[in-house]
């Protein structure tokens, strides 16, 4: 094992981090895996998340939803687990398992009784260098992922995002659809999912996250055991497209035969890395409210926000919120809203524009940003209860910033000013900036 | 260690309400959930949907705490308090750091004793609530679910009908019913609060007892749900043409919460349709055939009685070789049973996977409340995995080869017609 940092020594196991990010050991391997520990006796479990830093980002046009391809590909065998082996494997031993697929990330990961851990080591590395992607299983799982979109095509709101997505973006890749474009769907080959296999599935393009109840010396032993021996790959290809700025205002206006409108706000968001994240982040939270950190965003009451206020209140609309989410590129913050009954797209447009017009000329309360940090001290702590939740935001934020973006992320939060919340919805929220999709019911 | 009786604090308050409390302190977070004995049943049918308006009501009004108050109280730390509605039961939780929890346990007991019902708010929910109907009934998943429940039981029954109601039950509803909904079946009495987390245990009960010790209110109808008929076996096709996919439902009655056959259904069911990735199901449906992203079966048991279904989303043209697997795999499992290894790794699984749903507060109270609320006794979690051990093979053969025929069970196809 080549590199390592303990950033946490005095005490290398204790009975439950009282912050995501602490008593963490980093470590990386000579085939260039990195490896994150996070031992804890809360509870008699252990968590094993294996993150590649591929997702939707890395595809061509023709080729999207390959990442989600090759995701599904890895629970269709291996010569050690076969077909089903794995999945079997995991249940009898008392685990559960899943796999994701995002823009910036794929993931799997197992969740155990603490003593049965070792068995995500043995069947993610192996498949890490051995899935078999078989012809046949290649040609079911198409239609297999078909049904996954076509579920989705069922429901406007859907559409409606994939259509704004796509207008948002003239360049990179976050335009495409993490499932896929159905006509690519449609001609992707084997070939082409084992290239994008073996080109990003490698342990220098690879990010082990084991947190819970666990002897840390052990596990790295293990961690060597099963993933030393697997060579490095060679560099991963960059992904070089820039979003050029947005000059032009679009509109994305998609008909329909279901009766509820929905109306979405796109505006161009700078990256987690950057600065001007958090105070974005502020204002999410002022303007729509606090969101859960669970690993599907969880719930949270969410009703006193100006957003809800200003539209739901006021009746023009029965829901409606916003959502930033960290990244490794530019992203999107978003606005969204079910519309009420008879009310038409633009008086909707026009009361989110006006809650945008008064933050970038008033800034935003204390009260307000009180509130902000309380919300999400809390939610860091409901977070923390479970090792799953734990590992996923450890190696969730190793891949689209670093650790020391998590580390830091309570405390910047807190020294957020009106003022910063005031200027960056000055910088990004702009007419010519957005792209605004309704959804109207043919009805109407 | 599980939760156990030597760990649980039980205590039934003299109205009726039965208290649990678990002390748990890795982690700053304090979690309450509990239930009421009102529910959908308590509903007439024409006014289906009143149990589950007046829950949402709970949060938006009460003597002390206006709509205003209530969010700010909770959302101002952070906190979570939520209502629900079921056929039996009304649910609430509250997640919160420990500092908050006396805060918001006061804002609970305002809510459920003392709601207002302020007109201004029942126009907003009824909108909402019309809304998202409407959005159910243009979802094929849903609209499949509802008329499997419709079909198997009938909307006069409260497992027939959707507890969120219909656009023509919502809209006649008045202040008035909901008023006096609340008055006449909100009630202490059988009710149940459990509690976990970062909290001292006598602390707890004082709040508890300071907040509801003194309601008193008419006995709870627990028992009133009335038998369910016999369904009679049909296909009922919900067309929605608008839409690509088609989401079927097949399934039969089940059994209730208290019948002897429960563990072994359970088992039976986990072999059939969820162990690894979805059972046999998702073997024939999903990974050799490839006819479906999701394939699956799930029962459910509640006091009156339940049902074992299996569902999966399709492609219109892949509708009837979907079903007619699915049907496959009901009658190949009653009529050959499963093999010991097939038993015994679904047993290792249920019993395995225990405490991964008992590492979180929330996980341990959703737990203890459904132990007190279904009488399984504070030892159930002790016995848990002896219970699942003693399935046999031949009782998953014989609950499926009752449960499962085809001849007894209602198909729902919602989605476009077939090519």
């Amino acid at each position: 094992m080549a590199t390592e940092s303990h950033n946490a020594t005095e005490s290398r196991h204790t009975a439950a981090p009282q912050e995501l990010v602490s008593h963490l050991i980093t470590q990386q391997l000579d085939n260039g895996l990195q490896v994150i520990l996070q031992p804890s006796r809360a509870a008699p479990a252990a968590s094993f998340w294996l993150w590649y830093r591929v997702g939707s980002r890395n595809e061509s046009p023709g080729l999207s939803g390959l990442s989600h391809w090759v995701e599904h590909m890895l629970f269709k065998g291996t010569a050690a687990f076969p077909r089903g082996e794995f999945d079997k494997a995991v249940a009898r031993a008392g685990g559960v398992f899943n796999g994701m697929t995002w823009q910036d990330w794929t993931v799997y990961f197992e969740t155990f009784p603490a003593e049965r851990i070792e068995l995500a080591l043995q069947v993610e590395s192996d498949r890490m260098a051995n899935a078999l992607f078989d012809a046949g299983e290649t040609e079911s799982e198409r239609t297999v992922i078909l049904s996954e979109r076509e579920g989705s095509e069922n429901n406007y709101f859907y559409l409606l995002q994939e259509e704004a997505q796509a207008a948002a973006y003239v360049a990179h890749p976050y335009r495409h659809p993490v499932i896929g474009w159905k006509t690519d769907l449609h001609t992707i080959s084997r070939d082409d999912l084992y290239s994008h296999y073996r080109t990003f599935y490698t342990p220098n393009n690879a990010i082990a996250v084991v947190t819970g109840d666990f002897a840390p010396d052990a596990m790295l032993d293990k961690l060597q055991h099963y993933f030393g021996a697997l060579p490095a790959g060679p560099p991963v290809p960059a992904q070089r497209a820039v979003e050029p700025v947005q000059i032009a205002e679009r509109r994305v206006l998609l008909r329909g035969q279901d009766p509820t409108a929905y109306f979405l706000q796109l505006f161009h968001a700078p990256a987690a890395a950057d600065d001007e994240f958090l105070p974005l982040v502020v204002l999410d939270s002022v303007l729509g409210g606090a969101k859960g950190m669970g690993l599907l965003g969880g719930s949270a009451n969410n009703r006193s926000n100006r957003l809800y206020r200003a539209l739901v209140e006021t009746e023009l609309a029965v829901d409606a919120g916003c959502s930033f989410g960290p990244t490794i590129e530019p992203g999107l913050f978003t606005f969204q809203a079910t519309l009420a009954p008879e009310v038409e797209h633009q008086a909707v447009e026009e009361a989110i524009w006006c809650e945008i017009e008064r933050v970038q000329a008033e800034g935003v309360t204390a009260g307000e940003l009180q509130k902000a940090i309380k919300q999400t001290k809390a939610q860091f702590v409901y977070s923390s209860e479970s090792v799953t939740n734990r590992a996923y935001w450890l190696g969730f934020s190793a891949v689209v910033a670093d650790l020391d973006w998590l580390a830091g992320w309570a405390a910047q939060l807190a020294a957020v000013t009106s003022e910063d919340v005031q200027r960056v919805a000055n910088i990004y929220f702009t007419r010519e900036q957005q792209t605004v999709g309704w959804y109207v019911p043919e009805s109407e | 260690m599980y939760p156990n009786p030597s760990d649980i604090t039980r205590v039934a308050f003299s109205n009726g309400l039965t208290v649990l409390v678990r002390e748990n302190h890795t982690a700053p977070v304090a979690v309450l959930q509990g239930s009421l004995a009102v529910g959908s049943m308590h509903e007439k049918p024409a006014q289906a949907g009143l149990a589950a308006f007046v829950a949402a009501m709970l949060s938006r009004g009460s003597r002390h705490y206006d709509f205003d108050a209530f969010n700010e109280a909770v959302e101002s730390v952070g906190g979570n308090l939520t209502f629900g509605v079921d056929a039996h039961s009304t649910d609430f939780g509250v997640t919160c750091l420990r500092e908050d929890f006396a805060d918001l346990v006061a804002v609970l007991a305002d809510a459920l004793r003392r709601p207002t019902f302020p007109a201004v708010q029942v126009e907003q929910v009824r909108r909402q609530s019309l809304v998202n109907l409407q959005e159910r009934d243009e979802d094929t998943a849903g609209v499949a679910n509802l008329r499997f429940y419709e079909t198997l039981y009938g909307r006069q029954h409260p497992y027939g009908r959707a507890t969120s109601g219909y656009a023509e039950t919502i809209k006649p509803l008045q202040g008035d019913d909901l008023t006096a909904f609340h008055t006449a079946h909100y009630t202490p009495d059988q009710g149940v609060i459990v509690v976990t987390g970062d909290v001292e245990t006598q602390r707890v009960l004082d709040l508890l007892g300071s907040h509801f010790g003194d309601w008193h209110a008419a006995p709870a109808q627990r028992q009133l749900a009335p038998p369910l008929s016999c369904p009679t076996p049909q296909r009922v096709a919900a067309v929605m043409d608008d839409k690509v996919q088609s989401d079927i439902v097949i399934g039969a009655p089940g059994i209730a919460r208290s019948h002897p056959d429960f563990y072994a259904v359970r088992v039976a069911n986990c072999i059939l349709g969820q162990f690894g990735l979805m059972g046999r199901l998702g073997t024939s449906v999903r990974e050799e055939q490839g006819l479906a992203y999701y394939a699956y079966s799930s029962t459910l048991a509640e006091i009156a009685g339940g049902v074992w279904l299996a569902a999966a989303g399709v492609n219109p043209d892949h509708v009837e070789d979907a079903l007619a697997s699915i049907e496959a795999e009901f009658i190949r499992i009653g009529r050959q049973g499963v093999s010991a290894e097939e038993l015994a790794d679904s047993q290792a699984y249920l019993t395995g996977v225990l405490p991964l749903t008992l590492e979180t507060n929330e996980g341990v109270a959703a737990t203890l409340l459904s132990m007190e609320w279904y009488g399984l006794g504070l030892d159930y979690l002790l016995r848990y995995k002896e219970m699942i051990y003693a399935v046999t093979v031949a009782d998953i053969q014989r609950v499926c080869a009752e449960y499962l025929r085809p001849e007894r069970c209602v198909t729902v196809v919602a989605g476009p017609a077939a090519a």
